[in-house]
């Protein structure tokens, strides 16, 4: 860039020669020079706002064209998506644990009427009659001629079949809506776990399906969720085994003159429910009401294997003389004296048609269920640590499985834990609690002592708990448990190749009204574990006042009664399971082999 | 040489056009059969949960079991029972058939012997 200088010699020495002031050109090229620098910058400033403005312009053109474009123009449906997956609606099918299904939705249709529009109400009545025979004809032809009606609803599902009949009818003012329905494929089979469904709100053209009980309702918000995009809800329960437990229980429950009859079969390690059943029962497809007079456990919706807390008898007393164990107080061969007369706070200890089994070890007080034994041992244990065990075993709350119907199977405990108290509910009495409870508790034992939280949904990972027994404590128990059923009380219990390990309880019902005992009620029970050496599943059989009758008078022990029906039940279901029987090996042949 | 660029900018442009038209409509129909796929796709999703629905049914334990007794005398299906698990050492070695001599070749060894010089 090229200056012109502020003083130029060419015009100071002319100046000079004047006489003038050669200050003023000085100042004069100055001037010019700020003149000329003020007019580059403000072409400079001008250029650029313009290409802001331009830019802002061009801006708010594109945003408000846009606006004006997206306000103007009719919403449509973005034709042109990559994904292909559409959102999937309907509620979530169930399925057990192998993906066979166990609920699922079936498109259906409604008939509704509008009764401005129908040509002849009287006929239509009439025709709709004949189809519907539960429908009343008069209270139709009132509904259809009153004339202040302008909708009502005919029928809520109606099959195929029907709705070709409707349709048959020809009048223009009953119309159909589609409706999705809740199916229960497999009937009565795995009914109180899955519980039910109805319809919530309810329009023309659709109605949404909410769960009502069990399983439906408690996952209701994930099984509607449409971002699951249809994915089925996978539960622990395998159909067959749990379709031949129901068999075989039924059966056994009508054999022993039952009311009623409960079973859970638990795996150990990761404690899912394989199955679950409770007799009587009923078809979720067709929910009966809830009962409004009687006994809530008298109505089939009634779910004894969680629901149902009873006084579970003699199969406590394991935990009395595992916790004896664990605590260092006696081993398997430890004798007890186990004779009377055996008196706790004023009231005596009496054994089962009173027995008298003398000093006897620990092992065998398991093995003949001596009530004076494990009372011995439970008071040698002490109130605290006993109700700290029961504790951490789950004994004081109920079960937190999937179920809303858990919350109902809130154990019953002594109001003050005397040592009466601790002594009787060392052999189970004193203490109700679902037989779902005495799984989750015999599973610990079974698994080497961790505590396993049962569960409805199929998992893929062992997640134990709290340890609550050593390992060795835990052997030593189930060797109790299977002399038990090798020699003791539940001998019937024995399944060729399947050793079984187990104990039995009877205990006598108490009255409803309060008041004691009946003497010629019981709730029986067999808890079992299988294969006794390295268990992998617990079973838990209870019959609800059964009587065996083929001997000379009634048998009402669950020797008699529970046992062989969960003998029969391990018998039908392990092979399901996959277990392979194993035989003792006898002494083999000697076998040479000859080569020639 | 104007004249001729103003040509064949003015035919580009036709063609161009004709180009263009004929990309949009292909898009459009293309975009018709998704929908038409997207269509059949939710009519099969819809039919396919009833077929499960169905096979469910028709498989539900209580008629398997019900069949099973009805053609007892053709199928002879028991429940599984444990006494139905063997041993490998349980099962038989297949017996092989002796080995047939159809075809008889006579033999002489007379030549033979002779020639080994091994006379009996």
């Amino acid at each position: 860039m090229n200056r012109i200088p502020l003083r130029p010699l060419a015009r100071i020495l002319p100046a000079r020669d004047r006489g003038q002031n050669p200050d003023a050109i000085e100042r004069e090229n100055l001037r010019i020079r700020h003149e000329q620098m003020r007019d580059k910058a403000r072409l400079r400033a001008e250029s650029r706002l313009l290409v802001m403005g331009v830019l802002f312009l061009c801006a708010f053109v594109t945003i408000g064209g846009r606006m004006g474009l997206l306000a103007a123009s009719e919403p449509t449906e973005p034709r042109a998506r990559a994904t292909g997956a559409s959102i999937i609606a309907s509620r979530a099918d169930i399925t057990d644990r192998r993906g066979r299904v166990l609920a699922t939705n079936m498109e259906t249709h409604s008939l509704y009427a509008h009764p401005q529009q129908m040509i002849e109400p009287l006929r239509a009545a009439k025709e709709l009659k004949a189809i519907f025979p539960d429908l009343d004809e008069e209270r139709m032809v009132k509904d259809f001629t009153d004339g202040k009606r302008k909708f009502l609803w005919v029928k809520k599902k109606i099959s195929p079949e029907q709705m070709q009949a409707v349709h048959d009818i020809g009048d223009p003012g009953l119309l159909f809506g589609p409706r999705e329905m809740r199916l229960y494929p497999n009937g009565a089979i795995a009914s109180h776990i899955l519980g039910g469904s109805s319809f919530g709100r309810e329009g023309v053209d659709s109605a949404e399906v909410i769960g009502t009980a069990g399983i439906e309702k408690f996952f209701d918000e994930e099984l509607r969720d449409p971002a699951r995009e249809g994915a089925p809800l996978e539960l622990s329960i395998d159909l067959s085994v749990q379709a031949a437990t129901e068999r075989v229980l039924d059966a056994g429950m009508k054999l022993m003159n039952a009311r009623g009859a409960a079973s859970v079969l638990m795996d150990v390690h990761t404690g899912e429910i394989i199955a679950m059943a409770s007799l009587p029962d009923f078809d979720p497809n067709d929910r009966p009401r809830p009962p409004t007079e009687g006994m809530p456990s008298d109505s089939p919706l009634f779910n004894r294997a969680v629901q149902g807390v009873y006084e579970l008898g003699s199969t406590f007393k394991i935990f009395a003389a595992a916790q004896a164990m664990e605590l260092g107080l006696v081993r398997p061969d430890t004798i007890i004296d186990t004779r009377p007369p055996f008196k706790v706070g004023g009231h005596r200890i009496g054994e089962f048609e009173g027995h008298n089994y003398g000093e006897i070890t620990v092992s065998e007080i398991i093995q003949k269920s001596s009530n004076r034994g494990t009372g011995k041992l439970a008071l040698a244990i002490g109130i605290d640590r006993q109700k700290d065990f029961l504790d951490r075993m789950g004994f004081f709350k109920p079960v937190p499985v999937e179920m809303v119907e858990a919350p109902g199977g809130q154990p019953l405990l002594p109001s003050r834990w005397t040592d009466l108290s601790t002594v009787t509910i060392s052999y189970g009495h004193g203490l109700s609690s679902s037989p779902l409870h005495l799984a989750a508790g015999y599973a610990a034992i079974a698994n080497g002592g961790h505590i396993v939280h049962p569960t409805l949904i199929k998992s893929k990972a062992v997640t134990y708990g709290e340890r609550v027994l050593s390992e060795e404590v835990a052997a030593n128990a189930r060797q109790m448990l299977r002399e038990v059923v090798s020699e003791g009380t539940a001998s019937f219990g024995d399944v060729p190749g399947y050793k079984i390990g187990g104990k039995t309880g009877t205990a006598d019902k108490p009255k409803e009204r309060g008041g004691g005992y009946y003497k010629d009620k019981t709730i029986t029970t067999f808890a079992s574990m299988f294969p006794a050496d390295n268990p992998r599943y617990v079973q838990i059989v209870t019959l609800d006042e059964p009587v065996e009758t083929s001997g000379s008078r009634p048998r009402r022990t669950a020797g008699w009664t529970a046992v062989p029906v969960a003998a029969e039940i391990i018998g039908r279901i392990a092979p399901l399971l996959g277990l392979r029987p194993e035989y003792d090996v006898k002494e083999l042949a000697q076998i040479t082999l000859v080569s020639d | 040489m104007r004249t001729l660029l103003y040509v064949t900018s003015f035919l580009g442009m036709i063609g161009l056009a004709f180009w263009a038209y004929r990309e949009n409509y292909d898009t459009q129909a293309a975009l018709d059969h998704v929908e038409d796929l997207h269509r059949d796709i939710a009519d099969a999703r819809a039919r396919l949960s009833i077929l499960k629905a169905e096979w469910a049914y028709l498989n539900r334990p209580d008629r398997l079991r019900e069949l099973a007794e009805i053609n007892f005398s053709r199928l002879e299906l028991l429940s599984m029972r444990p006494e139905q698990f063997g041993q490998v050492d349980q099962v038989a070695f297949p017996v092989l058939d002796p080995l047939v001599v159809s075809d008889a070749i006579d033999v002489s060894s007379a030549g033979a012997a002779a020639s080994d010089g091994l006379v009996p």
